[in-house]
């Protein structure tokens, strides 16, 4: 597989997930191996959030498998425009933004694998 | 100062031996090679070794490194959160997939989870850290430990004081 890319990733979510929003992040600091994404698609509609990541895992399933690191926050489009998603503050930033939970200031350490 | 406490004496407790040694230790033995058919399923004893990890406490956290010395942010956002929650140690155990490769793969496979941690409750598959954090931050995760009763006592954790 050609190497993994925020580009690539977010055409590939918004492929295969009908994602209407989608916000990629290299958090490997540039060594393509980590990623966090904020996935807003109405595929997610009335499933828990177990449901939902195993979703996005079978979707992404080559991907994941070919970097270190992954996390998402998947969400539909009526969660997302609650949490002030699609309107865009002063700062230009979206309101609402992939999760960095686990990450140290958006970058992940630890072994690979 | 209540959950800081309780925090501390999980981690203490959850450094205990570990029971993750014995039930892997088999799998560094010399196997013979794997045939085709093999590779591409989780081996028999793999998922059989699983399985026993699992049962082994209610809650159980597949995870990178140790409770006291988590390898990976992701795994120390994990046990940040069971600590929070109050998870008694007596419940809970811990197993490093760092320290046994097929365990490491065979525990995708048999949760069809590709990243690690991996969280069980009574046996039941719960998620990995994306989905602990929001479960932890919507209340579902403290209904879940209170389902399941393998919370601390607030009393008890008071005495710890």
């Amino acid at each position: 597989m050609a190497s993994i890319t925020e580009a690539s990733l977010r055409e590939a979510i918004t492929q295969r997930l009908g994602a209407i929003h989608v916000q990629v992040t290299d958090m490997s600091g540039g060594c393509g191996q980590a990623f966090t994404a904020l996935i807003v698609s109405p595929q997610f509609q009335d499933l828990k959030a177990l449901k939902r990541h195993r979703l996005v895992n079978t979707a992404l399933k080559d991907e994941i498998a070919a970097i270190h690191a992954w996390t998402a926050k998947c969400q539909t489009p009526q969660e997302w425009e609650a949490e002030g998603g699609g309107s865009t503050p002063a700062g230009g930033a979206d309101a609402v933004g992939p999760s960095m939970e686990g990450t140290v200031e958006g970058h992940v350490e630890g072994t690979r694998g | 100062m209540f959950a800081r406490s309780v925090a501390s004496s999980f981690l203490r407790q959850a450094a205990r031996p570990a029971a993750a040694r014995p039930l892997f230790s088999a799998f560094r033995a010399p196997v013979a090679p794997l045939t085709p058919f093999q590779i591409r399923l989780l081996s028999e004893s793999t998922r059989s070794a699983i399985d026993k990890a699992i049962a082994s406490a209610p809650v159980v956290l597949f995870m990178k490194g140790t409770p006291e010395t988590p390898q990976c942010g992701f795994s120390r956002a994990v046990i940040q959160i069971l600590g929070m929650q109050g998870v008694s140690p007596d419940k809970f155990a811990a197993f490093n997939v760092l320290e046994d490769p097929e365990l490491r793969e065979g525990i995708k496979e048999y949760s069809d989870w590709p990243t690690i941690p991996q969280l069980y409750v009574d046996k039941q598959f719960v998620g990995g850290c994306d989905i602990l954090v929001s479960m932890h931050q919507n209340g579902d995760l403290q209904k879940l430990f209170e389902e399941s009763k393998v919370l601390v006592e607030a009393e008890e954790g008071e005495k710890k004081e």
